[in-house]
């Protein structure tokens, strides 16, 4: 886990050195560079659940999760090692610097001993630099070793997430995976930095103090320790609060946020209505109550703190009258009076951090049961172990097929029977909600078929590789997934390898030319956090991206909805070309993409209710009559009467 | 004695956090990271591809701290506080007086009441300091609690108050302006930026002035108690001063970086696992991983950087505390041993040094904090000086309920000037008429729409409402009778009830039911686990986008405008409920006057008047049987090619 950036840049640039034939997959595989998607996650399997006496798994214990977490801190085992070992002293010499000063007072000054006063002074500056210096090499020597944690885990929660099948990723928002690779990652990262550490040093800190200090005077020492008491106690308490208020904030802000998205998002409702003052309301609302939930942390922190403050003080006043009487009665030696409030003092930053590492603790473990919860989802969709035989034909077959999401009482899709010839393109025609784009998922594996099965050539598709399948099988969504990168790396996501002449091509079938037109051509970055396109444009690259992997199955699920008439035109002609030899599925709302298939077939009810041609089922089906008129959009042909008429 | 926050240990959680949002950065002069982070940087440009980095945000995180209209806008919300702000500035100075006391206390009692007691004399002196003592430590701890609550509700009431003035702020604005400014950045600047500055509120402000004051305070006590050893101690101030600085100018020059890896890191992550289904579809997990591992791998090593400038600049302030702590032991002990200084100045000298130093490493955290503050405030400031482009009339004409017509006379309207949408267009909308408006793309249809809700006012000439000018009327008369539904169909948080309500807040249930029932929406609703009081949940995502549909058509029914206007959804529904909309259209549309943008030839059927756009000109004008027939005409064209589709 070297921290070698330079390595991946070089490493990278190998990509485009690639063997320009795809199906040689063994020279594909060895050119890769190793990720965490090619080993195990390094989380410990989960131990078998303890019986209670009748033989029932009792529920997990709560530290188990974080106990799991242990096998990533070996690697870093050694500077895991010295944190604590750098910590031990440190805190030692926090100790002991008072005690040396105590020495100087109570010696040299006492006694006018000039060469004791050089000893010790120094000494005294020496624990001080050493202090210092143990510090600094505690935090240089964790901040690498906790990091690397941190690192490694968010790198093999990454793979396995993208291991996960889709089933998987409809239940989980990307807001709550987000979370926990960023926020319940980071606690888990300050826990072993910090927490765990202090946990142990303070509880050990506080031991000590405290019977050193009824060793140098034990009636003042009583004293201290029963002031230690309220203390202790408060913060418990306090931070018990403190912790809870701090969550109902956070939730708080979220309502805030929701109300303010609402504002902004729903702008021209708000408008439209003249609803300003009613939106305000509510956001005044909200707000109005996080401010009065702010202000209970505001008292509750003024208090704890006043306290925090006032008690030691108090302390120091007491200690101070006993201990100049007892000092004045030649009981207690001045310096031991010094050093005495100088550790009195000391320990009140360990008490009151005390409360805050156990809660961090607690939260270390909440956080590890829910990266432990993903970790322990099972990977449903894996490869199988035939192969297809070469050259692929293409054909496609779904037997008695049904999917029934899980949970779920009914299924969205049952018995569909569907023979497609190497070749043969078929339009899937139906209403919203019929399960069209469900039908088409099952085809590449992202979903599995619950009923019947799909095959290839004759071979069920889960018998198959994933990236076997998913290569022989490309699709083209209706939302399109653009991500944060060049143009051309959007391109070629299915073909890394691919010539520019087969990007330009593939850029030509879907009318896509506008790419060129970018201002850095196709090196110009889009996505989220690039040039932000158009729904049509983003389709149109999404469907060159299909046509560019050259598969031997082609599934189009509506890419065509967001473009303009006329450009659609364009692409159907072009795809027509494209689509000689491939087999394909289109998914299709106008006729004029339904004219692109050699037959049609039109689901309702989930289930195929007729197949035929385009002129067959119009005349037979009102339905399909009624679903293709519905599609048909004054604008759009307006837009193309236009165009014909120039 | 300080805050527990102030000491190191404490602290760890405090930096930590933080650094997770504002993780000050440096590039320390040894390790060579920061050449490998540009390395790094240029990798990712080969992926990543170029873009255009908004200039304008970075600008605003620049060194200048609190620009002119920050300043103004800073002193507004201040000003209602202006008595509270004084009173705090006098408690904290008391608050840290006394706290700087202590330490002198307690040297007065080891040289003054001491000694007494160590010849058998009285211990009156030693009652006195204590009593004082316990004075002291009571105004402290007063004047500690008074100031953090009174800072505590400033502060809140500052946040409240820029929360509600920028939401308002944000409502008032026009929507060519939101058009251009995007709602995401409406979010960022009510949520992020907020955040920033209450960050900075809670977290540092506090002790900021604590450490200041006390660096003052702790100076001064020093230095009158004994000259010769307080000017010992204060030469480790340009030492001090040096490292902050270093720190600082380190941490800002980097503190991008982390957040820009983290950025990074977290838009791979959004961007895959909302994409997940392209990214199985296509194989790109191995590829994924890679570039994961490789900006996890950077963020990882700027972050270490980030940590490692901590664990330099944290035991370099020790450091710096400890060998002063060493040196006023040796001299002040050699002075002692010469009888030139007392043990309790001593003694109360330690003490200060404590005092000192702990909040010196606070300084350095805040200044970030103290950062990007400043640039949420520039932002927030510059949204707040937009002036709204269309205003309410300063003297409306009174209207209660419309007839209904709306006449464009010789209107004129460009978004950019010298390219004009609409030139001089002269339209009548009789009371009761439903128009359908088709077109091409660009023709206008929806400029025409948006002019009459008056989301935009002309450039020229006027258009009316019963022959009064649409600026003329206050918004409350304007929104009662000319109402516009989009084809967002946005739903809000909250019941089905609840966002029918929209249209008529202080509606009946009863009166809710008839609207649903009146555009058939009441069967689907009824059919819901919780009837009209079911959570829409997110965005209305419980229903489906013919249902949203349906609840937005309930809510204008019940709003009940004169003139509706209405952008036809192009979003293909399925059959039953394309059926339910149309009717539900009908039922709306009848006894009103009615603007629609259609989107399907079954609409423009329904509506009594059809006018084709093109280039802001009306091309043809009549009704549907008329223009079917119009020979040569658009119209007639278009419904040939539907037939012909069809056949």
């Amino acid at each position: 886990m070297s921290a070698d950036l330079s390595a991946p840049t070089s490493e990278t640039s190998q990509q485009k050195d690639l063997p320009n034939n795809p199906t040689d997959r063994g020279s594909v595989t060895a050119a890769r560079i190793e990720t965490a998607l090619d080993r195990p996650a390094a989380i410990l399997p989960k131990p078998a659940p303890k019986l209670d006496k009748d033989g029932n798994p009792l529920p997990r214990a709560s530290y188990e999760s974080m106990f799991r977490m242990r096998s990533y801190m070996s690697p870093y085992l050694g500077r895991f090692v010295s944190m604590f070992v750098f910590g031990a002293l440190s805190v030692g010499a926090t100790i002991v610097v008072p005690l040396v000063t105590k020495a100087v007072i109570d010696g040299p000054v006492a006694k006018s001993d000039h060469h004791g006063l050089w000893t010790l002074g120094f000494a005294a500056m020496g624990l001080g630099v050493v202090e210092a210096v143990l510090i600094f090499l505690r935090r240089w020597t964790v901040s690498k070793a906790t990091l690397g944690v941190e690192y490694d885990i968010r790198v093999d929660l990454y793979a396995k997430l993208q291991r996960l099948p889709m089933a998987f990723h409809d239940r989980w928002e990307s807001g709550q995976l987000l979370s926990r690779m960023m926020s319940d990652l980071s606690t888990i990262r300050r826990f072993m930095s910090f927490g765990l550490l202090f946990l142990f040093l303070n509880s050990g800190q506080i031991i000590v103090v405290t019977i050193i200090l009824l060793n140098l005077y034990w009636p003042l020492g009583v004293i201290v320790v029963i002031s230690i008491g309220p203390i202790v106690w408060l913060c418990f308490k306090i931070n018990k609060q403190y912790v809870s208020l701090s969550r109902r904030i956070q939730d708080e802000t979220g309502d805030v946020a929701s109300t303010v998205e609402e504002g902004a998002h729903g702008l021209r409702v708000i408008k439209s209505f003249g609803r300003s003052r009613y939106i305000f309301e509510k956001f005044d609302q909200r707000s109005v109550q996080l401010y009065d939930t702010s202000m209970k942390k505001v008292r509750l922190q003024s208090n704890f703190w006043t306290f925090l403050e006032v008690i030691p003080n108090a302390t120091l006043v007491v200690v101070l009258a006993f201990g100049a009487y007892a000092a004045g009665h030649s009981l207690v030696t001045l310096g031991t009076l010094v050093a005495f409030t100088t550790l009195m003092t000391s320990l009140t930053a360990p008490i009151a951090t005390l409360g805050m590492q156990i809660s961090q603790a607690q939260e270390t473990m909440t956080a590890s049961d829910r990266l432990a919860d993903i970790f322990d989802t099972d990977i449903t969709i894996a490869d199988g172990p035939a192969e297809l035989a070469q050259p692929v034909r293409g054909h496609l077959q779904l037997q008695g097929v049904g999917f029934t999401f899980p949970g779920a009482t009914g299924p969205v899709l049952h018995d569909i029977d569907l023979d497609i010839a190497p070749g043969e393109t078929v339009a899937l025609v139906g209403a919203t909600g019929a399960g069209k784009s469900i039908l088409t998922g099952l085809v590449p594996r992202l979903y599995d078929v619950t009923a019947g099965k799909i095959t290839v050539d004759g071979i069920d598709i889960r018998d198959l590789r994933l990236t076997e399948l998913r290569q022989v099988v490309a699709t083209a969504f209706e939302e399109p997934t653009l991500f944060s990168m060049s143009a051309r790396e959007n391109l070629t996501l299915g073909r890394p390898n691919a010539t520019q002449d087969e990007v330009d091509e593939a850029i030509d079938v879907a009318q896509a030319h506008f790419v060129y037109d970018l201002p850095w051509g196709l090196d110009t970055r889009i996505g989220e956090q690039g040039m932000s396109l158009s729904g049509g444009q983003r389709q149109r690259l999404a469907l060159a991206r299909a046509v560019l992997t050259k598969p031997a199955v082609l599934v189009l699920d509506d890419t065509l909805s967001a473009l303009d008439i006329h450009t659609e035109a364009l692409v159907e002609q072009a795809l027509k070309r494209v689509l000689v030899g491939v087999t394909g599925i289109v998914v299709a709302h106008r006729a004029s993409t339904v004219l692109l298939a050699d037959r049609v077939a039109m689901l309702s009810g989930g289930t195929i209710t007729h197949v035929g041609s385009h002129a067959e089922l119009l005349e037979t089906v009102p339905e399909y009559r009624e679903l293709l008129s519905a599609d048909f959009n004054p604008q759009d042909e307006f837009d193309l009467l236009e165009e014909v008429a120039r | 004695m300080s805050a527990p926050t102030q000491t190191d240990d404490a602290q760890t959680k405090d930096t930590d956090a933080r650094k997770v949002k504002t993780a000050r950065v440096g590039v320390p002069k040894f390790g060579g990271l920061a050449e490998r982070v540009a390395e790094a940087e240029d990798a990712v440009k080969e992926w990543r591809g170029v873009g255009a980095e908004d200039t304008s945000d970075l600008s605003a995180r620049g060194s200048v701290f609190l620009k002119q209209r920050s300043r103004r806008l800073l002193g507004s919300l201040l000003a209602p506080h202006k008595t509270t702000v004084w009173i705090m500035i006098v408690v904290v100075v008391m608050e840290n007086a006394a706290r700087l006391a202590i330490p002198y206390l307690v040297s007065l009692g080891i040289d003054r009441a001491v000694p007494p007691i160590m010849h058998n004399g009285s211990a009156r002196t030693l009652v006195v300091i204590v009593a004082a003592m316990l004075v002291t430590i009571i105004v402290q701890g007063l004047s500690r609690s008074i100031f953090q609550r009174m800072s505590g509700r400033v502060g809140q009431d500052v946040l409240l108050e820029i929360r509600r003035r920028v939401f308002m702020h944000f409502q008032k604005l026009d929507v060519q302006f939101h058009d251009r400014y995007t709602s995401g950045r409406v979010v960022s600047r009510l949520t992020s930026d907020v955040e920033a500055i209450q960050e900075m509120l809670s977290g540092g402000f506090d002790t900021l002035i604590r450490a200041v004051l006390i660096l003052i305070g702790v100076g001064i006590m020093l230095l009158t108690m004994d000259l010769k050893l307080g000017l010992v101690c204060l030469c480790s101030f340009p030492l001090l001063m040096l490292l902050v600085r270093w720190f600082s100018v380190n941490s800002s020059r980097t503190y991008r970086k982390v957040r820009e890896f983290s950025a990074m890191v977290i838009v791979q992550f959004v961007e895959t696992m909302t994409g997940i289904r392209a990214v199985q579809a296509y194989r790109r997990e191995p590829r994924n991983s890679e570039i994961f591992e490789d900006l996890s791998g950077s963020f990882r090593d700027v972050n270490t950087t980030a940590f490692r400038l901590v664990a330099l600049f944290m035991p370099g302030v020790k450091i710096v505390g400890n060998v002063t702590i060493g040196i006023v032991v040796l001299y002040g002990g050699y002075r002692a041993i010469e009888g030139d200084l007392t043990v309790g100045v001593l003694t109360a000298f330690l003490l200060y040094l404590r005092m000192f130093f702990d909040p010196m490493q606070d300084i350095s955290q805040f200044y970030n904090l103290f950062q990007s503050a400043s640039a949420a405030l520039e932002k927030l400031s510059g949204v707040l000086e937009e002036q709204p482009a269309v205003n309410e009339p300063a003297v409306p004409t009174p209207m209660t309920r419309a007839k209904g017509t709306v006449e464009f006379e010789h209107v004129d309207f460009a978004y950019v000037e010298d390219r004009p949408v609409l030139p001089d267009l002269d339209l009548t909308i009789p009371a009761g008429q439903t128009l359908a408006l088709v077109g091409t793309t660009g023709a206008g249809k929806t400029t025409i729409a948006k002019m009459i809700a008056r989301f935009y006012d002309p450039t020229g000439g006027r258009i009316t409402l019963d022959g009064v000018d649409l600026r003329d009327l206050s918004d409350d008369d304007l929104r009662r009778n000319v109402v516009m539904v989009t084809q967002e169909n946005f739903m809000f948080d909250g019941t089905v009830a609840d966002n029918i309500l929209f249209g008529k807040p202080w509606a009946t249930r009863d009166e809710v039911i008839a609207a649903a029932k009146a555009v058939g929406a009441h069967d689907f609703i009824s059919a819901l686990p919780q009837g009209y009081d079911t959570d829409v949940e997110k965005r209305g995502g419980r229903l489906s986008a013919g249902q949203r549909q349906l609840v937005a058509f309930a809510r204008a029914f019940l709003a009940d405008p004169a003139v509706l206007i209405l952008d036809e959804a192009t979003s293909s529904l399925d059959i039953p409920s394309e059926r339910l909309v149309q009717q539900a259209l009908q039922t709306i549309l009848a006894s009103r006057t009615a603007v629609i943008i259609a989107h399907r030839l079954s609409t423009v059927e329904i509506a009594d008047r059809v006018l084709v756009l093109e280039h802001g000109r009306i091309l043809e004008d009549g009704s549907p049987a008329e223009l079917i027939h119009a020979e040569g005409g658009r119209y007639a064209a278009l419904y040939e090619a539907w037939e012909e589709s069809l056949a």
